[in-house]
């Protein structure tokens, strides 16, 4: 009941906002982030009130807050929801990454009735995926997650926004009916003929057929690589990322993804574990190919966003690696194999707190100057202090430095993949290297040198980000002095969006006990389900 | 052959065909009597016989599968659908047409022809009988030739001319098709074609199988009959093109489905493949034809031929599976919701015909758009919708009847339908902007296309619109309910 509640509060707030159009816009947000809070808060509630259970516990058994409803019962589909170690983490990340966005967004000055109503939409449909044990629903909410990205990139995206979305969508609606077909294919090759999460792992379908094991596992891979988004792949992340709002993009790369990969955890390898042995060396391959493709391109790049998506594809590239070696039964022992599927968890997060603050704070890059172009901007620490520290701080610990939450994950999932695929896991380690050199670059490039700001201020909207000296709709009409010459320092709310998730990534770098007290049971309960 | 009663036949088996009968007849006489300007009392007749026969059909679905008047009837879970959804949906459409019909001097024909097609279209349903079939047949087409151009324009008159020489073409066909089963068997009855037509030679059955499949398939609107579907849909107002892409198809292709699963079945002819290869045609066909479509009522047109390709997936399987019932019974019922309210969001903006000028006349009626998105993405299949279940139940159930690839096929087409249904979401959700627009008709009087299409009609399509967006929705999550209703026998 709980969890239903922390599903679909944020979804009630939406109905609310739609409902009530007289609502003032600053209210609006104000309910916005009331109802992400209080989501949080829940979800809050819900991990400290979990027991994580002794040993392998999580996927078939120890599931927490479960509730199980009857949907379509001719197929045995439900509304079947419930915690573990595995969502757990996940569920409290949307809650984190959500509410920043709703923070960052407090001077949302367009449509924000509407804007807010969509996020909230969003954040049921992330929770729903993350919590869903039916493979229906959690095909519901997974599509859901996409008509929604959807609206916010083309509705308040900018550049060729209509373009990037229809490509998201067209390209992830794709991945999602592939997952259906694997998903019906599941259903079928099932004893019981049913699509809970629960029942099939416990007894996995297509067992004793390889072919049609190997098939079904082909279309939910594909579909979940579409999302993750792995090479090759990936063509549809960069335009969507650098033509999303700000916070489309942090809740796109933080939470979207992970969609794909907690598939990935949640489906793929418990339900068809054969099959994942068997394909395993497919996974290593792949996620390598994405570390590296990943990382260079984002090197070649001469725009922030697009650098930081691109990194993206490299870091989904290490969770994808760690997954993988996990199904390699024959070649490394249980230890090891845990060790990697911990990190690939780890990374997800780590991933989600990092690269949602990345965003943001390339968000504020464009409401200054409208651009993300490297070559528009330059030390940036003197006029911006504020500013060029964060943005120091998330390309470190995105880089994988050790205090940071992304060394732990790293760290692990090498750990865990050196002894099944030690050579894929040697090339992958040149993923840091080349990582930690754009990393250094992009921040050389912004922070250091001399003071460059975008000089013609845009002509029909100069300095974005309604600011005190904007009224409500009006756009100030007084001759605008050469400020915009000068690179204004992060505002309040800007600040009380990005530093938590700094902070965050920086407690769970230096205390990770917390996270993987929680994930340690689960990850060994997905591997040995793989191992069976 | 368990059902079968003797003698003493029960008519009232057939409440619900001889309500809507009532209420045509009743509906007549009662215009005849009636001033024009008062002859919303036969549409409140009307509305009422169709609701009493969805009752009565409800009620009637928790008894046991028969067949009464020697076999031509049949009255099962199929039947009891089709029936439900076809009353529902003529006493929606009849409401859908007052709009532009209210006050028409021919005001209760039109109904009164309404309620006719749509008995046919259970006649159709129902028939267990190669000669009933024909009958339905005639009976779900002639009353819509005289719908289709019953604005009497000459875009009207086109429509029904094409509409009214392909379906007595294909009417021909149809005939021949039924003799040749006659000669090859030497009954009409479909329990006795099941046994008798495995031994038939084979160039006679698949004569038979191929004029009788045209004639149903050309109900349905399923390639290569479709042609019609386009221009009647463009040239008709849009309450009657919603009248005749959901209440025939719905017959048509409930009777192809008891085509398949009873005369059909053991035939020696792989019959499922033809018709999965017609499915394939017809959703692939109609989703590359909707692709450049800027006439709202042309694009919905084509989206009308998809969706009936993913209605015969569950057709061609229908001897293989314990899944098609279901399937069947959701993505009818699901359809016919999500097209009528697709229709109706064009009535809402009846002079706007291309998708720029749809986006311009509803401006900011948001809740419209919201409307509209959910209907648009209802007939994409996007969960948690009605059709996304029948697409669901459709999937499985063409794979487990043994094509699978059917279902890739499928799937792919379904990604490519969210294309053109965007093209109409995105610029209606943007909302686009007067300006250019006003630009371009400046000086060109005052009848420019943003000029004329600037008038929503508020009131009943609207209202219908959002109806549909919520029952689409309701439809979805209820679906086990309505399973549990509709399978309750």
């Amino acid at each position: 009941m709980l969890l239903t509640v922390v599903i679909f509060l944020p979804l009630l707030a939406a109905g609310v906002l739609l409902a009530f159009p007289r609502i003032p816009s600053r209210a609006a947000i104000g309910v916005w982030v009331a109802a992400s809070a209080v989501d949080l808060a829940l979800v809050g509630w819900m991990w400290w009130r979990f027991e994580s259970g002794e040993g392998a516990s999580g996927v078939v058994d120890g599931l927490a807050y479960e509730a199980d409803v009857q949907w379509i019962p001719t197929v045995d589909a439900g509304y079947h929801v419930g915690v573990d170690g595995l969502s757990l983490p996940l569920l409290a990340l949307t809650g984190v990454l959500f509410l920043a966005c709703a923070i960052y967004s407090l001077r949302e000055p367009d449509r924000p009735h509407t804007y807010a109503a969509l996020f909230l939409f969003l954040q049921t449909a992330c929770l729903g995926t993350f919590a869903s044990l039916d493979l229906i629903l959690f095909f519901v909410f997974f599509d859901l997650s996409i008509v929604g990205m959807y609206f916010v990139i083309a509705g308040w995206g900018h550049g060729n926004a209509r373009r990037s979305a229809l490509k998201f969508f067209l390209y992830t609606f794709i991945g999602s009916l592939a997952l259906l077909v694997g998903f019906i294919g599941l259903f079928l090759g099932s004893e019981e003929r049913t699509f809970d999460m629960v029942a099939l792992a416990e007894n996995p379908p297509l067992a004793d057929s390889p072919v049609a094991g190997g098939l079904v596992l082909l279309a939910i891979g594909l579909g979940l690589a579409v999302k993750t988004p792995l090479f090759p792949f990936h063509t549809w992340l960069p335009d969507a990322h650098t033509d999303a709002p700000a916070a489309g993009s942090a809740v796109l790369a933080g939470i979207l993804l992970k969609l794909g990969t907690y598939g990935f955890v949640r489906i793929a390898m418990p339900i068809l574990p054969d099959a994942w042995q068997r394909w395993a060396m497919v996974a290593v391959v792949v996620g390598v190919i994405s570390v590296l493709w990943g990382a260079f391109v984002a090197l070649a790049q001469t725009d922030v966003k697009r650098m930081i998506a691109y990194t993206s594809v490299n870091h989904m590239g290490y969770v994808l690696l760690g997954l993988g070696a996990a199904g390699l039964v024959a070649s490394a022992d249980e230890e090891a194999r845990t060790v990697a599927t911990v990190g690939a968890m780890y990374q997800m997060v780590s991933h989600g707190l990092l690269t949602g603050a990345l965003f943001l704070l390339s968000g504020v890059l464009w409401s200054r100057g409208h651009t993300y172009a490297f070559d528009r901007w330059g030390g940036l620490a003197r006029p911006a202090p504020v500013f060029a520290a964060c943005f120091a701080i998330a390309a470190f610990g995105s880089l994988g430095l050790p205090g940071f939450s992304g060394f732990i994950a790293e760290f692990q999932v090498f750990t865990g993949a050196l002894q099944a695929a030690p050579v894929a896991t040697v090339i992958a380690v040149v993923g840091i290297l080349v990582t930690a050199g754009l990393f250094l670059l992009a921040l050389q490039r912004l922070l250091t040198g001399d003071t460059v700001v975008p000089s013609e201020p845009d002509p029909d909207k100069p300095g974005e980000g309604p600011g005190p000296e904007r009224t409500d709709g009006g756009t100030a009409t007084t001759t605008q002095p050469r400020t915009a010459t000068r690179m204004k320092d992060l505002r309040g709310h800007e600040l009380a969006a990005i530093i938590p998730l700094l902070l965050l990534a920086l407690v769970l770098g230096l205390l990770p006990r917390a996270l993987l007290d929680v994930l340690e049971p689960a990850a060994m309960a997905v591997v040995q389900l793989v191992s069976r | 052959m368990t059902g079968m009663s003797g003698g003493s036949e029960r008519v009232l088996a057939l409440l619900p065909e001889l309500l809507l009968l009532l209420g045509a007849v009743s509906g007549l006489l009662l215009g005849l009597w009636t001033p024009q300007h008062r002859q919303w009392r036969v549409r409140l007749l009307v509305t009422a016989a169709c609701l009493a026969s969805a009752i009565a059909a409800a009620a009637a679905l928790s008894e046991p599968a028969e067949r009464v008047f020697e076999g031509t009837w049949v009255i099962d879970t199929t039947t009891g659908v089709v029936r439900i959804v076809v009353a529902l949906g003529v006493a929606v459409l009849v409401w859908l047409a007052s709009a532009s019909l209210a006050g028409h001097p021919r005001e209760t024909e039109a109904y009164v022809l309404m309620l006719l097609g749509g008995l046919g279209s259970i006649a159709l349903a129902a028939s267990g009988d190669l000669l009933l079939l024909v009958a339905g047949y005639l009976l779900a087409s002639v009353p819509l030739y005289a719908l289709a151009g019953f604005a009497k324009d000459s875009a009207g008159v086109e429509a029904t001319m094409k509409y009214y020489l392909m379906g007595a073409f294909v009417g021909v066909l149809m005939l021949i098709g039924v003799a040749a089963l006659v000669l090859a068997a030497g009954t009409t009855s479909y329990l006795d074609l099941a046994a008798q037509l495995p031994e038939a030679s084979p160039a006679l059955l698949a004569v038979g199988v191929l004029g009788v499949l045209a004639g149903v398939a050309f109900k349905a609107g399923a390639v290569p009959v479709h042609f019609w579907v386009p221009d009647v849909t463009a040239g008709t107002t849009p309450p009657m093109a919603a009248y005749l892409t959901t209440i025939p198809k719905i017959g048509a292709v409930a009777a192809a489905f008891r085509l398949l699963a009873e005369p059909f079945a053991d035939v020696p002819l792989d019959v499922p493949l033809l018709v999965a290869v017609i499915a394939a045609a017809s959703m692939t066909l109609g989703n590359l034809a909707a692709f450049n479509q800027t006439d709202v009522l042309r694009l919905l047109a084509y989206s009308t031929v998809s969706q009936v390709g993913y209605l015969f997936m569950v057709v061609a399987v229908a001897a293989r599976t314990d899944l098609a019932v279901p399937a069947l019974a959701i993505y009818l019922a699901g359809y016919a919701v999500t097209n009528i309210g697709a229709f109706a969001a064009v009535a809402a903006a009846p002079a706007a015909r291309t998708i720029t000028d749809w986006a311009t006349a509803v401006g900011r009626h948001r809740w419209l758009v919201v409307s509209l998105v959910v209907c648009l993405l209802g007939l994409v299949g996007t969960p948690p919708t009605a059709i996304f279940i029948g697409k669901l139940a459709v999937f499985a159930a063409a794979w487990d009847g043994g094509l699978a690839w059917l279902v890739v096929i499928a799937a792919v087409n379904t990604v490519a339908s969210l294309f053109y249904y965007l093209r109409w979401i995105a610029p209606a959700f943007a909302g686009v902007p007067a300006a250019p627009s006003m630009q371009e008709g400046a000086g060109s009087g005052p009848r420019t296309a943003a000029g004329t299409a600037q008038r929503t009609r508020r009131g009943v399509p609207t209202g219908l619109l959002h109806g549909a967006a919520v029952m689409s929705l309701l439809l979805g999550l209820g679906s086990g309910w309505w399973l549990a209703f509709a399978l309750s026998t």
